[in-house]
């Protein structure tokens, strides 16, 4: 897990390892600086010699310069290298993600991804900058002093090992037990951010409903949840500070105690004494650091997991080892399909077996749940099937190149969306390089030219966010078009005009009728206006296939297809969403 | 100004919640900075009082270590008194921080469920999201850390100066100088990294922003193979970011080394100034110290000890007016939402449960428990019947002054009776029902219900006799029963069973992985538009509210899952004043009463059978439009 953390340092290496590099240098100085500022006082000072203390003091300044300087080496070192790595964990996540499969993406919550590139990041990102600058210069200050210490009297120092290893081995206790908890705070994070998440979102439904006291309440329990695992980890974590101060306490007694006798039997002066509790502070200061990086790493291994997580999960779909890239045309076959979301799970799909030859419009309908979407996603292999095969063009879908593969095999998705950016730019999401000519041209071919014409900056409109400022109608037109730009072997609309009132509809068919005579079209509807003049239609019900064959042939022999059609034709199951862009 | 005004808010806040464990925490600080200052003055007492003695010929070696003992049981005694001090302050300040944190989370959370729908509409959801993940965070690392040191540096800062005075005034001069020179550094370094530190924010928000939008777009991210393109994208962003990071904290870093090392300046200009003046013999008045002591080679080390304790706490200060400056703009945002006004609520009249009886005398009791009759409670504790009586009188309202949705609306729907709205995109038919259960306040007009007008029915009351199933339909974490129960959080099982069954809900239920108990997330998962329609409409189904509003509520459902649930929901509306919004001609031909709205205004009003006699808008909207 961490090695997946640490290897992301990449072009900032140099940079995190010079960092120690510069704060050990910055160390020397420091350790160095006592030795003058001794003399100043021993043979400046108590000598009344001027002179001595002007030489020593050029000394003192002269090493605080360059301690200065290697501190702010350190520092922007530090910094670079710290921010550097951030910024490629992003970067990794976000390679990963986009490597994501569409059952990847089921599984984790956008607000977690999110959380997982921002606040994880952030937290690893100062634990790794403490990391740099302090693990060199703690261990290096303790062990130069302990150094010292050994150098002055042997035996008294074993009192500072006895100590060091018993802090050593409640540190790795506190730090296991407060590691777990911090695993757990991260997951009520995620919780209590979700009810805000959802409460923002979904506030008309939580309003007419006037649950507002039902969610506080549910809110709340979470922040007290959160609340009290914090207070738990924490106040756990705060035991670190009095153990570690009773046990330097526990040698400053010591020492006192043994260092006396040892005064008195002559093995010890007094300046010897002296400095060895100088140098127990020393030691006491570099422990006091170490244990706050700990804190603060132990904190941050959770925040590591859940990074590694995203990086190292394995897409569970991925290109073959010889793709294909070319797709010959726009057949389809389905041989004996069955799939499901989970493995193990119902079957949302059974026993498909259908064969659609290039050029066919077909028409899907059937009831809600029924495995329509599920149906069409299989085929530019947004799920791979769980038995059975989907063949586009002649060969199974899992042998093509992926990207080619949904380049020719355009989706209209159901929950379509546009991007921030003009018109022009999610058009363009078809085809990058598509002119403004041809751009229009598919918009024309999704009815959708008359309305962004009349918008103020035409093509070059804003959308929002979401794409918040066009009507239902107007964006699922808009992402027709944007796949009428790829010139697809095969165009599926899934639902794609349920929000287009029928006129509208009716036209966009027309179009395709002439514009795109050589490519497969599926059309995905509960209209059987939609779908009646299609060549073929697919009846779907309870994840089979219920009939398949013409709007006549079905109206004959099919049950379910004759119902839906004296439903819908017994008068009004028109659209009253005749306003908006109707082609008159 | 304002900024300053609303950490002090803050502040005043954190301190009047918890006054007592504040008191607590000063006084730990305080006995324990004078225990590490009483225990660092042992070393000389150990050595001239203890050792030194023991050395001296013909000592009492035993008497000498019983001293020392005793006096190293003492040290130990007091030592530990400080380890309880700090140990206390830190448990204290824990739970005084995330107790704050507890507090504030709750407050701003209770609040925004208060405010309108309007702040919604205006404030992105990233923006009001931020306040909860980042700026509480921040704020209360601020308050478990800064306050208690900024007491402690102060303390020491306090007990420092004083002994410097005593000691020599010139040499407490230059100290200051020192001091303030540590000040200005950090303090300017400061104001520099918060250019940076805002410039961090925003360009983290743009990351945010963008992944938020990819993420959730990610499917037409994979079916338009745009995934290198916003790589691309992303890594401007990202550069930009991971720049304005490395500015912020570079020069957060640098500060300490600077700081550190100007205080070596400061102890080689004082080891010669004092020098100086001691070797010159200056023993002018200037030159002494508070208690008119003359400057000693003694005294010169001494000072030197203080002046290296004294630069540590200057730091701290300066550094924690940093990250309050820093931290500000987080405060600023919390009160903000704080601030903003809530929904105003003056209604009195509330909605009760009630039994009547006919004899001897038609009367109303109210109860506790359900009943299926309603009655409104005025404030004077006089019971109503509700009826379902609903009027609308020349109603005005645009959701921006500048832009009028609603124009001179009129209307009355008696009770059981079922209106539908026809009408294009914009016309304004949601916006009608938005104004029924008083998302949005008309401008003038009213609206009257059983012939109170809303404003004076309790809000609450008020939606809880409307039953909506609006358009956009939104589940909440938790099992698939959960999310039916939402109607009425006391629902049995069973009732939630049998409503999910009346309207045709169940089948697919128990077709997903653990029915009824299938866990949801909020986007709804693997459910789709219809699917998650259904479960909308068993949620008003288990309402049992006594008046409808479905608003495009069978949208997304096939037309003969739709003519299932038709059974049902007629059977919910039937005896329930209904209003429905459709655009399929089936679902409103056989309502009580239609209106046509076209630019906020109703054209035509009427039956089925006389709109279409009347050959306007609706007759053309339903020849136009019809299969043959």
């Amino acid at each position: 897990m961490l090695g997946t953390i640490l290897r992301q340092t990449g072009r900032y290496t140099p940079a995190a390892i010079l960092t120690p590099v510069w704060t050990s240098l910055e160390v020397v100085m420091g350790i160095l600086l006592p030795y003058v500022t001794a003399s100043i006082i021993d043979k400046g000072i108590n000598a009344a010699d001027v002179p001595a203390i002007w030489h020593y003091g050029g000394q003192l300044v002269i090493l605080a310069c360059f301690g200065m300087v290697f501190g702010i080496l350190a520092g922007r070192f530090a910094s670079y290298s710290s921010s550097g790595l951030a910024a490629n964990l992003r970067t990794a996540m976000y390679a990963n993600i986009r490597r994501f499969s569409f059952s990847d993406i089921d599984k984790y919550s956008t607000a977690g991804l999110v959380t997982r590139m921002t606040t994880d990041v952030a937290s690893v990102q100062n634990a790794f900058q403490t990391l740099l600058r302090t693990s060199f210069r703690a261990p290096l200050n303790m062990v130069s002093a302990l150094v010292m210490c050994f150098f002055i009297n042997a035996r008294l120092s074993i009192i500072f090992l006895v100590a060091m290893l018993v802090l050593s081995v409640f540190l790795t206790v506190l730090i296991t037990r407060a590691a777990r908890l911090y695993r757990e705070i991260f997951k009520k994070y995620d919780d209590l951010n979700g009810v805000v998440q959802e409460n923002v979102s979904a506030i008309r439904v939580v309003k007419a409903y006037a649950r507002e006291n039902h969610e506080i309440s549910k809110f709340d329990k979470a922040a007290l949840s959160l609340y009290t695992l914090n207070v738990k980890a924490e106040s756990l974590m705060a035991l670190n500070h009095p153990v570690m101060n009773l046990t330097v306490n526990a040698c400053i007694i010591a020492i006192s105690w043994w260092g006396a006798h040892y005064v008195v039997d002559g093995s010890l002066t007094t300046g010897q004494l002296t400095s060895l509790f100088s140098y127990i502070t020393t030691i006491l200061g570099s422990l006091m650091m170490l244990s706050m990086v700990f804190v603060q790493l132990t904190r941050s291994i959770a925040s590591a997991q859940r990074i590694a997580e995203v990086i190292e999960e394995e897409p569970d779909m991925s290109n073959p080892e010889n793709p294909l890239s070319e797709v010959a045309d726009g057949s389809i076959d389905f041989d004996h399909v069955w799939f499901s979301y989970s493995p193990g799970g119902d079957y949302a799909l059974e026993d498909i077996d259908l064969h659609i030859r290039a050029g066919e419009t077909i028409g899907v309908i059937g009831g809600t749940g029924s495995g329509k979407s599920s149906l069409a996603n299989l085929i530019p292999r947004f799920y791979d099937v769980s038995e059975g095969s989907v063949r586009v063009g002649g060969v199974d879908v899992r042998e093509y190149d992926m990207r080619a593969l949904r380049d020719k095999v355009a989706m209209v998705l159901q929950n379509n969306v546009l991007f921030s950016g003009t018109v022009a730019d999610n058009l363009r999401w078809g085809r990058e390089d598509a002119t403004l000519e041809e751009c229009r041209e598919a918009c024309r071919q999704a009815c959708a030219d008359e309305f962004v014409e009349a918008m103020p900056q035409g093509y070059d409109t804003i959308i929002d966010q979401g794409g918040a400022n066009v009507s239902g109608g107007q964006r699922q037109r808009l992402c027709i078009a944007r796949a009428l730009i790829k010139h697809p072997k095969v165009l599926i609309l899934d639902d794609s005009t349920s929000a287009v009132d029928t006129a509208t509809d009716a036209a966009i068919r027309r179009t395709f009728a002439e514009s795109l005579q050589g490519a497969t079209k599926i059309i995905i509807s509960q209209r059987i206006l939609s779908i009646k003049d299609a060549d073929r239609i697919v009846v779907m019900d309870n994840g089979r296939v219920n009939g398949f064959d013409t709007h006549e042939n079905l109206l004959k022999n099919n049950g379910i297809y004759k119902e839906i059609y004296a439903m819908q034709t017994s008068g009004g199951e028109a659209d009253f969403d005749g306003g908006e862009g109707r082609a008159a | 100004m304002k900024k300053q005004s609303n950490m002090r808010r803050l502040f005043s806040f954190v301190m009047r919640c918890y006054k007592w464990n504040f008191v607590i925490v000063f006084v730990c600080i305080a006995l324990s900075s004078v225990i590490s200052l009483a225990a660092s003055l042992f070393t000389r007492s150990l050595i001239d009082d203890h050792i030194s003695p023991m050395l001296a010929e013909g000592a009492d070696l035993a008497a000498g270590y019983s001293a020392l003992g005793i006096a190293l049981v003492k040290l130990g005694a007091v030592l530990l008194v400080g380890v309880i001090c700090g140990y206390l302050h830190n448990l204290l300040m824990i739970f005084v921080g995330h107790g704050t944190m507890l507090r504030l989370r709750k407050s701003i959370f209770s609040h925004m469920e208060s405010l309108p729908l309007r702040y919604f509409d205006s404030n992105s959801h990233g923006d009001i999201m931020s306040v909860y993940t980042n700026d509480v965070d921040t704020l209360r690392q601020v308050i478990s850390s800064s306050i208690p040191n900024l007491v402690q540096s102060v303390v020491t800062i306090v007990a420092t100066l004083v002994s410097m005075l005593v000691l020599s005034l010139p040499l407490t001069l230059i100290t200051l100088v020192m001091a303030l020179g540590i000040f200005r550094v950090t303090t300017s370094l400061g104001k520099l990294s918060k250019k940076y530190f805002v410039q961090r924010q925003k360009n983290l928000g743009r990351v945010n922003g963008f992944i938020e939008e990819m993420v959730s777009g990610q499917k037409v991210v994979k079916a338009y193979c745009r995934e290198d393109k916003s790589g691309e994208e992303f890594e401007l962003l990202n550069e930009d970011l991971r720049r304005s990071v490395y500015n912020a904290n570079r020069i957060g870093n640098i500060i300490m080394p600077i700081n550190h090392n100007i205080s070596h300046f400061g102890y080689v200009a004082i080891s010669l100034a004092g020098a100086l003046i001691v070797l010159g013999g200056y023993s002018q008045w200037y030159f002494l110290g508070l208690n008119g002591s003359v400057l000693t080679l003694g005294t010169l080390v001494s000072f030197l000890t203080l002046q290296r304790n004294f630069t540590r706490p200057v730091q701290q200060i300066s550094n924690e007016i940093n990250s309050i400056v820093m931290a500000s703009a987080g405060a600023d945002r919390l009160f903000a939402l704080l601030d903003e006004e809530p929904e105003e609520d003056e209604g009195r009249v509330v909605l009760v449960n009630v039994t009547s009886s006919e004899v001897p005398v038609p009367e109303l009791r109210e109860v506790s428990g359900r009943t299926g009759e309603w009655a409104w409670k005025s404030p004077d504790g006089s019971l109503k019947k509700l009826e379902g009586l609903l009027e609308l009188d020349t109603v005005d309202f645009g959701y921006v002054p500048e832009k009028q949705v609603l124009d001179d609306i009129t209307l009355t729907a008696y009770p059981g009776q079922k209106i539908a709205f026809v009408g294009g995109t914009g016309a304004g038919k949601t916006t009608i029902t938005n104004l029924i259960n008083r998302f949005y306040e008309i401008q003038s007009g009213s609206i009257r219900y059983d012939g109170i007008p809303v404003s004076e029915i309790a809000k609450e009351s008020l939606r809880r006799s409307l039953g909506t199933v609006l358009q956009e339909t939104r589940l909440f974490s938790g099992s698939v029963l959960d999310n039916i129960r939402y109607g009425r959080l006391d629902a049995t099982d069973d009732e939630c069973r049998s409503a999910a069954r009346s309207v045709y809900a169940d089948a697919f239920i128990r077709r997903l992985p653990n029915g009824y108990d299938t866990i949801l997330d909020a986007d709804g998962g693997n459910l789709s538009q219809g699917e998650r329609q259904l479960l909308s409409i068993a949620r008003a189904a288990v309402a049992d509210p006594p008046v409808l509003i479905l608003d495009e509520a069978t949208s997304s459902i096939d037309t003969r899952t739709e003519k299932l649930i038709q059974q049902g929901i007629e059977s919910l509306m039937r005896g329930r004043t209904s209003f429905i919004i459709a655009h399929r001609l089936s679902t409103v031909q056989n309502s009580d009463y239609i209106c046509v709205l076209d630019h906020g205004r109703i054209i035509e009003r009427g039956k089925h059978a006389e709109l279409l006699d009347q050959k306007g808008k609706y007759y053309e909207l339903y020849t136009g439009n019809q299969i043959v």
